[in-house]
């Protein structure tokens, strides 16, 4: 910790006693290259203890946890766990609860109908009104998706570590912090220590340079980046996005990006905080103020990756010649560009590749080669912790605006947080959805994964904002095509997957 | 955490990569508030397919899951663990794991196993001719053998000794107690905290 930047106040004698303890046990670790890279640097400022040994023998390091964010689903198993051990919660005060997961869209006001998730969420509560964690309720104006609601309160900052029992944890990264999800066992640890026990991540750049075409953003860099090192790419790495085409992003279209590092197998992806995610942060409701603030920023600042460091992996992508992608199969590495077509299992060098495409098409009910835009869709889904933030119902809605939607579509909008639906509703987008014909909801996970009501019919297809495609995730016998949500839009208009410019004079209205 | 050394049962040959999440335990049975009774949810989807693996004898009855490359991929549901537990996996065998599943399962004393491809293959092949046949997991030497197939699989030192001793991560963690006592004490006054709330908890 000694080379850190954050600046320290050592001000008690508890400390002092650690610190000897502390360099006995520095003599037992192995070096560290310096840290260069954002990750790194992050990660570097979280260093409990070091793990002592090198190599595959090496213990883990002792992490610290800046912020842990609850639900509903993955806490339940974990409260019960401390209590049965008679721990603690170590620290409130860096925990916050919403429900999202399993709470309906329609009718919030009334009792969950379904019983095992009113429990469930009924659970929720009880646990945090035992352990004194902040909860944010279904109907509470700062309730919706976990990884909506923590941006947007200013809650996840750069630099922080931040981890939720959910895999899309990875969203926080946009901001420049180190966030990843865990499972109940890990949530249970944090809980009791406010700590991890982690062996580092190795590090991968994704540089994306040039600029994207009208039509083409955020999701579609994301679902080419997985479309090209497959759903295990990631795995061991903490991803960071760099090059011009990143730093263009608003912060909104870099948690897409982020958010789906873990379709890429990397638990984290992370952006370095620049100006646009200063403005993003200043005057949110947890977001320094004051000396504060101005401190705060010479430390983010500080947190970029450094010109000669060293990624353990690098990938380019080229944004001048991306096009809208989709996916077609059943992982989300299984993806082309729209203007293409649905690929020939025998394209596939790899046998089990092979076999997976053979299995995907099937369960698609798709035929080798047909023009991914002569596939027509029954659902259109706008939402989830992937694109279910303002900017994304805008962009959306600046597509539908005037149009009429396919007669034969069904389109549901979710907002994010009820905060965004707050915001879409004083903007008048509620209305633009309502007019065009779509169903305007109340803000949850809902239909990305179908466990409230929200779910598709067997053979159902869906053109989605959401993240995966897996066999029966929006519903059993449902399938999914992942999409931007100006894809989503233009959807809807045609009936079958489409791109915006397909639309005549759509960049016009647009 | 129970302690594991070895473990032999009939492998399961599940010739498919990419078995994510949702599929070894679909959403729907993450309702649940208990940590056990996941056995009917294992797969629950594909089991509703007579012709499924596990719907065959003796494979019902196996307990060494034998699947295909990236294993576990998608959400952080440690669900998937406890289901393939409560149904009686002792290990799975694959060549490659996502990150999230891998560690949920060393924290359940579940071993998920990291093989070569190749040595993957040679697994099904056995399991696939002589249906029933056993394979053992050795822990303390890190081999698999199936019939006349011995082979290496790797797991991390650490997860290894903590199986081996059937070791508490919190009990561990807490051990370092006043370490993290210390980190506090120099934690940087900007850092946000959640309480007090500085928004209001109201109705929308």
């Amino acid at each position: 910790m000694s080379e850190s930047t954050t600046p320290h106040a050592v001000e008690n004698t508890a400390v002092e006693s650690a610190a000897a303890q502390a360099a006995e046990h520095v003599s037992k670790v192995a070096p560290r290259r310096a840290a260069k890279t954002l990750a790194e640097k992050v990660w570097r400022d979280h260093v409990v203890r070091q793990g002592e040994g090198v190599g595959d023998a090496a213990q883990p390091d002792l992490l610290y946890i800046d912020l842990h964010l609850i639900h509903e689903v993955t806490s339940p198993q974990a409260f019960e766990g401390l209590r049965l051990a008679g721990r603690p919660l170590r620290r409130p005060d860096l925990t916050i609860a919403t429900e999202d997961h399993n709470t309906p869209t329609l009718a919030i006001n009334k009792p969950i109908a379904d019983l095992t998730s009113r429990t469930q969420i009924q659970t929720l509560r009880n646990n945090c009104a035992e352990f004194g964690v902040r909860l944010h309720s279904l109907g509470d104006a700062e309730q919706g998706i976990v990884h909506v609601v923590g941006p947007q309160l200013g809650l996840t900052q750069p630099g922080m570590t931040v981890v939720c029992g959910d895999s899309h944890t990875s969203t926080h990264g946009a901001v420049g912090a180190l966030a990843f999800g865990i499972g109940t066992s890990e949530v249970e640890h944090v809980m009791a220590t406010q700590t991890l026990p982690l062996k580092p991540f190795r590090t991968m750049a994704i540089n994306v340079e040039g600029t994207l075409r009208p039509g083409v953003s955020s999701k579609d860099i994301i679902l080419a980046i997985i479309a090209k090192i497959g759903t295990g790419g990631g795995q061991g790495y903490v991803l960071e996005y760099r090059g011009s085409a990143i730093r263009a992003l608003s912060m909104d279209a870099r948690m897409t990006i982020c958010n789906m590092s873990i379709e890429a197998g990397a638990r984290a992806g992370m952006i370095a905080p620049d100006e646009t995610t200063f403005a993003y942060l200043k005057g949110r409701p947890h977001a320094p103020v004051g000396e504060e603030w101005d401190a705060a920023v010479e430390y983010w600042k500080s947190l970029t990756t450094e010109d000669d460091a060293e990624f353990d992996t690098e990938v380019f992508l080229d944004a001048n010649t991306l096009e809208p992608f989709v996916t077609w199969g059943t992982n989300p590495g299984q993806g082309v560009s729209l203007s293409g077509s649905v690929p020939f299992p025998e394209d596939f060098g790899d046998e089990n590749a092979k076999a997976a495409a053979e299995r995907a098409l099937a369960y698609m009910d798709l035929e080798a080669g047909t023009p991914m835009k002569e596939i027509r869709v029954n659902t259109v889904f706008l939402g989830s912790c992937t694109n279910s933030r303002i900017e994304d119902l805008r962009a959306a809605a600046d597509i539908i605006r005037g149009r009429e939607k396919d007669p034969n579509i069904r389109m549901m909008v979710v907002p994010g947080s009820a905060r965004v639906r707050l915001e879409a509703e004083a903007e008048g987008l509620d209305k633009v959805f309502l007019d065009f014909g779509a169903e305007w909801r109340f803000a949850g996970c809902s239909m990305c994964l179908g466990m409230n009501p929200d779910q598709l019919e067997p053979g159902e297809r869906c053109a989605s904002t959401s993240n995966r495609n897996f066999e029966g995730r929006q519903g059993k016998g449902g399938r999914t095509h992942l999409v931007s949500p100006v894809v989503a839009a233009a959807t809807a208009v045609r009936g079958t997957l489409s791109s915006p410019s397909d639309l005549e004079s759509a960049l016009t209205v647009a | 955490m129970e302690k594991f050394s070895t473990h032999t049962g009939i492998g399961v040959p599940l010739r498919q990569s990419n078995v994510d999440t949702d599929q070894i335990i679909p959403a729907v049975y993450l309702k649940r508030i208990t940590r056990t009774g996941f056995e009917d949810a294992l797969f629950s989807s594909w089991r509703k397919n007579p012709e499924f693996i596990l719907n065959q004898e003796p494979f019902s009855r196996g307990s060494v899951l034998v699947a295909g490359a990236d294993f576990g991929t998608g959400s952080s549901r440690e669900h998937a663990v406890w289901a393939l537990k409560d149904y009686g996996f002792k290990a799975v065998l694959s060549s490659r794991f996502a990150d999230i599943f891998r560690g949920n399962s060393g924290k359940q004393g579940l071993v998920a196993a990291e093989l070569a491809q190749d040595d993957i293959e040679l697994i099904w092949k056995v399991l696939e001719n002589a249906p029933g046949t056993e394979v053992t997991v050795d822990l303390e030497s890190k081999l698999v053998t199936a019939d006349t197939v011995v082979v290496p699989f790797h797991v991390d030192d650490y997860t290894r000794w903590r199986l081996l001793e059937g070791l508490d991560d919190i009990g561990l963690t807490l051990r370092n107690e006043p370490d993290i006592t210390a980190f506090e004490a120099t934690r940087p006054a900007i850092k946000p905290t959640t309480l007090p709330a500085k928004v209001q908890l109201s109705q929308a």
